[in-house]
């Protein structure tokens, strides 16, 4: 892509690439993953209430992705592509967060430095593990650098000043709604409130009672559960 | 990874996607030079009697656990009845493998459906699949590995339950009260029609699909009865708003029990009204029973 009688070093053409990739994250809101007593939260804040960030890629994996929606909604449909696909050759079983991650740094690596323009998205993959098996969270930068990430993992605009918040009330034997709570309080910061409507809440649950029969372990809330878990309910005069 | 150009995309079908990736899903029989007679000749495994009936909550499936290669008994505990997801099931007659895989492939399309749109497919939309599905399988059906399933579930826009027949050609017949497949399916046919009612509950319209398949299995060589020594009993499903849960082997015990208590009571009465047809059978020879055998095996 370089053009005749100009020169540009490899240095400075990554550098500018990533600005770019960095701004256009910046511009989204975050979203926070945290592990749970019995599973993953997943919470973004999320004005719409259609054009989805966290997302069910497999029975035991999410996903979820901030910055440009149309570029990680086709990187979500390219993981349950792939997911699919696995499980209808191999079996179920053999689909894995850890390979899927794999796959979805070396397709970041390839757009950021082979392509025009890098995708401006960050996104995170998570696995639910059942009985002794951990969880697992990545975390996957615009460049395709992945991050083998531990109890909480936050992607966005604001990541790090979340992430410090999320780390002052993170307690990893907290129950779903204790989760739910800390990850608003962390996404909004001491200066505002996020009203439930404007969060986006999924959880991978690993305490489904019966597990033969429900496989799949991912729940997306919707707003009356999630003013439920954050406690705001019963302000509501209605409900009293 | 798969990745698609715009415009290029297999949107949400997984059939498309296994296409596009080099794996022709019905391509398996495609290239094989038909048998004499077709694979009738080569005794592949057939699956025998499935029913669905409506019930005043949603809908009732059943279906017997054998399987046969010619006159040989090939499985006892074979399974015929599958959830096709939360609100629905998919019950199979005919040639046991390509069935088995249809069902597998049915279940994922929906699962893929609901995870690419972000929202499940209507229940006609549903039952229109597996008619592509059908369709699609049409050339192995005429060399004698026909398909003939029935698609039920419980309708969330109409609150109710809602019940489909299909032939091996991708005709797709949606039934109000109940519906029937495979060599039993005159004998059970007729038990429902008989037993029927507007208002049969869910215990109600369990223990009548329970009683079809007894007497189909009791008329049909092809279909198994309850096997109490082994502990092997008919796949019993109902389908309500509550969504889709199968009867555990202890559960369609007792409701065989109560049916046995039933029969013993009131003298054997063989329930071989072999001579009523049943509208809308596939079967058509009302006279013999052999008649309804050729649906299933050529």
């Amino acid at each position: 892509m370089s053009m005749p009688g100009m020169y540009v070093s490899p240095e400075q053409l990554m550098q500018d690439r990533a600005d770019y990739a960095r701004k256009g994250i910046a511009r989204g809101r975050s979203l926070v993953t945290l592990e749970y007593g019995d599973g993953i939260a997943l919470v973004a804040e999320n004005a719409s209430a259609t054009l989805r960030k966290v997302s069910e890629i497999y029975d035991r994996i999410a996903f979820g992705g901030v910055g440009r929606y149309i570029e990680f909604d086709q990187l979500r449909i390219a993981g349950v592509r792939h997911a699919e696909l696995k499980g209808y050759q191999y079996s179920r079983s053999d689909v894995e967060a850890r390979s899927l991650a794999n796959q979805y740094a070396q397709m970041l690596g390839q757009f950021f430095t082979h392509e025009l323009k890098p995708l401006e998205v960050e996104i995170v993959v998570v696995e639910v593990g059942i009985g002794d098996e951990a969880n697992q969270l990545y975390r996957i930068q615009y460049d395709g650098t992945v991050m083998d990430e531990e109890a909480y993992c936050c992607i966005g605009g604001d990541a790090d000043a979340v992430r410090e918040r999320v780390a002052e009330g993170y307690d990893p034997e907290l129950d779903a709604d204790a989760a739910i709570r800390l990850a608003r309080a962390a996404l909004a910061g001491p200066e505002r409130e996020i009203a439930a409507p404007d969060l986006e809440v999924a959880l991978l649950e690993s305490n489904v009672e019966d597990a033969a029969h429900r496989r799949r372990c991912f729940r997306r809330l919707d707003d009356a559960e999630v003013e439920v878990a954050l406690g705001d309910s019963a302000e509501r005069p209605d409900e009293v | 990874m798969p990745f698609f150009a715009p415009g290029d995309d297999p949107g949400a079908s997984f059939l498309e996607l296994l296409r596009r990736t080099g794996s022709e899903p019905f391509a398996g029989f495609a290239q094989v030079p038909s048998a004499e007679g077709g694979f009738g000749a080569l005794e592949s495994s057939h699956a025998t009697t499935v029913l669905a009936v409506r019930s005043s909550d949603g809908v009732v499936v059943a279906g017997d656990r054998r399987a046969t290669s010619g006159n040989l008994i090939s499985h006892r505990d074979m399974r015929k009845v599958f959830p096709a997801d939360s609100y629905s099931a998919v019950a199979i007659a005919g040639a046991a493998g390509p069935a088995v895989q249809m069902v597998r492939l049915f279940q994922l399309q929906l699962e893929y459906y609901e995870k690419i749109e972000g929202k499940p497919l209507s229940l006609e939309g549903k039952a229109n699949q597996l008619a592509e599905m059908l369709r699609a399988h049409l050339p192995q059906a005429m060399r004698g590995l026909p398909v003939v399933p029935i698609f039920a579930g419980f309708d969330p826009a109409d609150r109710r339950g809602r019940l489909f027949q299909y032939d091996v050609t991708g005709g797709r017949y949606e039934e109000q009260d109940y519906a029937t497949a495979g060599s039993g399916s005159l004998h059970a046919g007729t038990v429902l029609k008989l037993g029927f009612r507007d208002d049969l509950s869910e215990p109600d319209a369990l223990a009548l699909s329970v009683q079809a398949l007894w007497h189909a299995a009791d008329e049909d060589s092809a279909t198994g009865g309850p096997d109490p020594v082994r502990g092997i009993y008919p796949v019993l499903a109902a389908i309500s708003s509550e969504g889709f849960r199968q009867l555990s082997d202890t559960e369609s015990g007792e409701v065989f029990a109560s049916l046995q208590a039933d029969l013993s009571g009131g003298g054997s009465s063989g329930g071989g009204s072999g001579g009523a047809a049943r509208s809308g059978s596939v079967g058509g020879d009302p006279d013999s029973a052999g008649g309804s055998r050729s649906e299933v095996s050529p």
